[in-house]
C-alpha cells in the first residue's frame, strides 16, 4: 500500500470509530488493499493504452 | 412429435391453448408446492386470491378464443425489488416499505400479454449478497438441498423455479444475482444487454451495473420472456449457424473451479465439438482486475442510493448489508472515475475475445452452492470468501454489459447443480438465446452431449 492509502486508511478508520461502527475497520482495510490494486491498473493502463482504450462507450 | 415437458412454458402453453389444462390448475399447481415446503421460503407476498381469479379470467378468455400468447395464463414469479400494484416493496428488507400504487413497466408487459403474477420473491436484503440469506424474512433455502443456499440476490425466484412454485420468474443482476441463484438451484437465467430492459420502479443497488431479467426452466421459456419483458410479441428466434465457434476464457475464468465445474465444462467442450461446433481458447486481457473495478463502482452507486434511508433507519438494515453500503461512502471521487476508465478498457477486452467468437463459454459459479452460514468457500483447495467466490466468473459482464446466459450443467458427485455461461456481443441479446438454444442440451447433459448428466 502507497502511504496516500495508508493515510487514507488510518483516517477512514478513526472516522468508523467517531460514527460507532468500529466492525467496518476491517471492511476498509480490505477496500484499501483493493484501492491500491485498482490504482496499480489504473497506472498500468496509462502506460500501455492502447488507442481505443479512452473510447470504448459505457455498456 | 415428443411428449410435452409440463415444466416448460413453451409446451403447457399449448394445452393451455386448446382447453386441455386451465390455468387455475397452473396455479394450484404451484400453491401446492408453495405449501408443501414453507422451509424454502422463496416468497415474501403470495398473491393467491388475485392470482386464482386472474387464473379464471385467462381461462375464460382462452375459451373465448381470446389467446394473448404463449404466456396467457402462466404464473410468475418477481423478485421483490420490482414493484407489484397493491404490494409492499420490501426488498427483503426491515425497512418502512410502501405499497406501489403501479406495477414497473417489465411487470405491466407481463401482464399485457397474460401473465400471472402469483408473488414477489424472497431476495438478499436491497440485492447486496449473493446468499439469500440477510433478508428480514429469513433465509431462502435451496430446495434441492435445504442446507444449502439458493445462491442470490434472487434466491426466491431461483428456489422458486427449482422447486415447481412457479413457471416463470423475474430476478435482477448487479454482479451476478439472476445467473448466480440460477446456478445453485440448477435453472435457467438471462442477463440482458445493460439498459435493453427498463429499470423504471425497480430499486436499485447500482445504476450503471443494474440489469432486469428473466429466470426460467428452459431457454425457450427465457427467450419467450424476455421478448415480452421487451415489449416485443413473442416470434420464433433466428437460426443459430449450424456450425459456432465458442471462445473458452481459461485465464482467470477456468482456473480456480471444482473437479465437477472443470469436467463440466470439457464435456460441453467435447460435445460442442462433437456437433460440429469449435471451441478456442482465449484470454480477456486484464480479467484480474474486475472485483476491484466493480467494488469501486458499486460501493458508491450503492451508497448514493441508501444515504438518506442510513440517516433514518441505520439501525433496521441487516449488519453485513449496512457495512458494504457504509463502505461506499469513503470511496474516494478520483478511485470512482479510475474505476470507470478501467471498465471502459475492460469492455474492449471482452470485446476483443468475443472476435472471430460467436459466443464465450465459460463456468457460472466455481462450485455448488455453498452451505447456509458459511462465510468461506473451498475450491479445490483454495479458501476464498463465499462473497468473493460467487461473484468471481459473473461481474465483469455487469461491468461490461455484455449479454450472458446461465445454464444447468448437470450435475456434480454431490448430487448438486453445476452451470456453464454463455456471453454474446453487446446488443446481440436474441443471438445470444438462439445460440443458447442449440446448445442447450449438449451443455445441459441431455440429448446430443458426450458423457451424460452428471458432473
Amino acid at each position: 500500500m502507497t502511504p496516500e492509502i495508508e493515510s487514507w486508511l488510518a483516517a477512514a478508520q478513526a472516522d468508523a470509530d467517531r460514527r460507532g461502527l468500529p466492525e467496518l475497520k476491517p471492511l476498509l482495510e480490505t477496500l484499501a488493499r483493493s484501492t491500491a490494486a485498482l490504482r496499480e491498473a489504473d497506472e498500468q493502463l496509462r502506460l500501455r493504452a492502447q488507442p481505443d482504450d479512452h473510447h470504448a462507450s459505457n455498456p | 412429435m415428443s411428449a410435452p415437458d409440463l415444466r416448460r412454458i413453451v409446451d403447457v402453453a399449448r394445452l393451455l391453448k386448446t382447453g386441455a389444462l386451465a390455468p387455475q390448475d397452473l396455479v394450484l399447481e404451484c400453491l401446492e408446492q408453495i405449501e408443501a415446503r414453507p422451509q424454502v421460503n422463496a416468497f415474501i407476498t403470495l398473491l393467491k386470491e388475485s392470482a386464482l381469479e386472474e387464473a379464471k379470467r385467462a381461462g375464460t378468455e382462452i375459451g373465448a378464443g381470446r389467446w394473448r400468447g404463449p404466456l396467457h395464463g402462466i404464473p410468475v414469479a418477481v423478485k421483490d425489488l420490482i414493484d407489484v400494484a397493491g404490494t409492499r416493496t420490501t426488498s427483503g428488507s426491515a425497512l418502512p416499505s410502501t405499497e406501489a400504487v403501479e406495477d414497473a413497466p417489465i411487470v405491466t408487459r407481463l401482464r399485457e400479454a397474460g401473465a400471472i403474477i402469483l408473488g414477489k420473491t424472497n431476495l438478499h436484503e436491497f440485492a447486496f449478497g449473493t446468499t439469500s440469506e440477510e433478508t428480514a424474512f429469513g433465509p431462502v433455502r435451496n430446495p434441492l438441498d435445504e442446507t444449502r443456499s439458493a445462491g442470490g440476490s434472487s434466491g426466491g425466484s431461483a428456489a422458486a423455479l427449482a422447486a415447481g412454485m412457479c413457471f416463470a420468474a423475474v430476478g435482477t443482476d448487479t454482479g451476478g444475482s439472476i445467473r448466480i441463484p440460477s446456478a445453485a438451484c440448477g435453472t435457467v437465467g438471462l442477463k440482458p444487454t445493460y439498459g435493453e430492459l427498463p429499470l423504471e420502479a425497480i430499486v436499485p443497488l447500482s445504476t450503471t451495473l443494474d440489469h432486469v431479467g428473466p429466470m426460467a426452466r428452459s431457454v425457450a421459456d427465457a427467450a419467450l420472456l424476455f421478448q415480452v419483458m421487451k415489449g416485443l410479441q413473442p416470434m420464433p428466434l433466428p437460426a443459430a449457424p449450424r456450425r459456432l465457434v465458442f471462445g473458452v476464457p481459461v485465464p482467470y475464468f477456468c482456473e480456480r473451479i471444482d473437479e465437477d465445474v472443470a469436467t463440466a465444462l470439457t464435456r460441453a467442450r467435447a460435445s460442442f465439438e462433437a456437433a460440429g461446433h469449435e471451441t478456442i481458447d482465449v484470454a480477456i486481457e486484464h480479467a484480474s482486475w474486475t472485483p476491484h473495478v466493480y467494488l469501486h463502482i458499486v460501493l458508491p452507486e450503492a451508497s448514493w442510493y441508501h444515504a438518506p434511508l442510513l440517516v433514518r433507519h441505520g439501525s433496521s438494515y441487516s449488519p453485513g448489508v449496512r457495512l458494504r453500503i457504509e463502505m461506499g461512502r469513503y470511496v474516494l471521487a478520483e478511485d470512482y472515475l479510475r474505476a470507470l476508465e478501467l471498465r471502459s478498457a475492460l469492455q474492449l477486452r471482452v470485446d476483443r475475445a468475443l472476435d472471430g467468437c460467436d459466443a464465450l463459454l465459460l463456468p457460472t459459479l466455481p462450485a455448488a452452492a455453498p452451505e447456509l452460514g458459511a462465510t468461506v468457500m473451498d475450491v479445490n483447495g483454495h479458501r476464498e470468501p463465499v462473497r468473493a467466490a460467487m461473484l468471481r466468473l459473473t461481474q465483469l459482464f455487469n461491468l461490461t454489459g455484455h449479454p450472458s446466459i446461465a445454464l444447468p450443467a448437470g450435475a456434480g458427485r454431490d448430487g448438486l447443480p453445476r452451470s456453464l455461461q454463455l456471453v454474446g456481443a453487446r446488443h446481440a441479446t436474441e443471438r445470444l438465446l438462439a445460440i443458447a438454444t442449440a446448445v442447450e442440451p449438449q451443455i445441459s447433459g441431455g440429448p446430443g452431449s458426450v458423457g451424460g448428466g452428471t458432473g
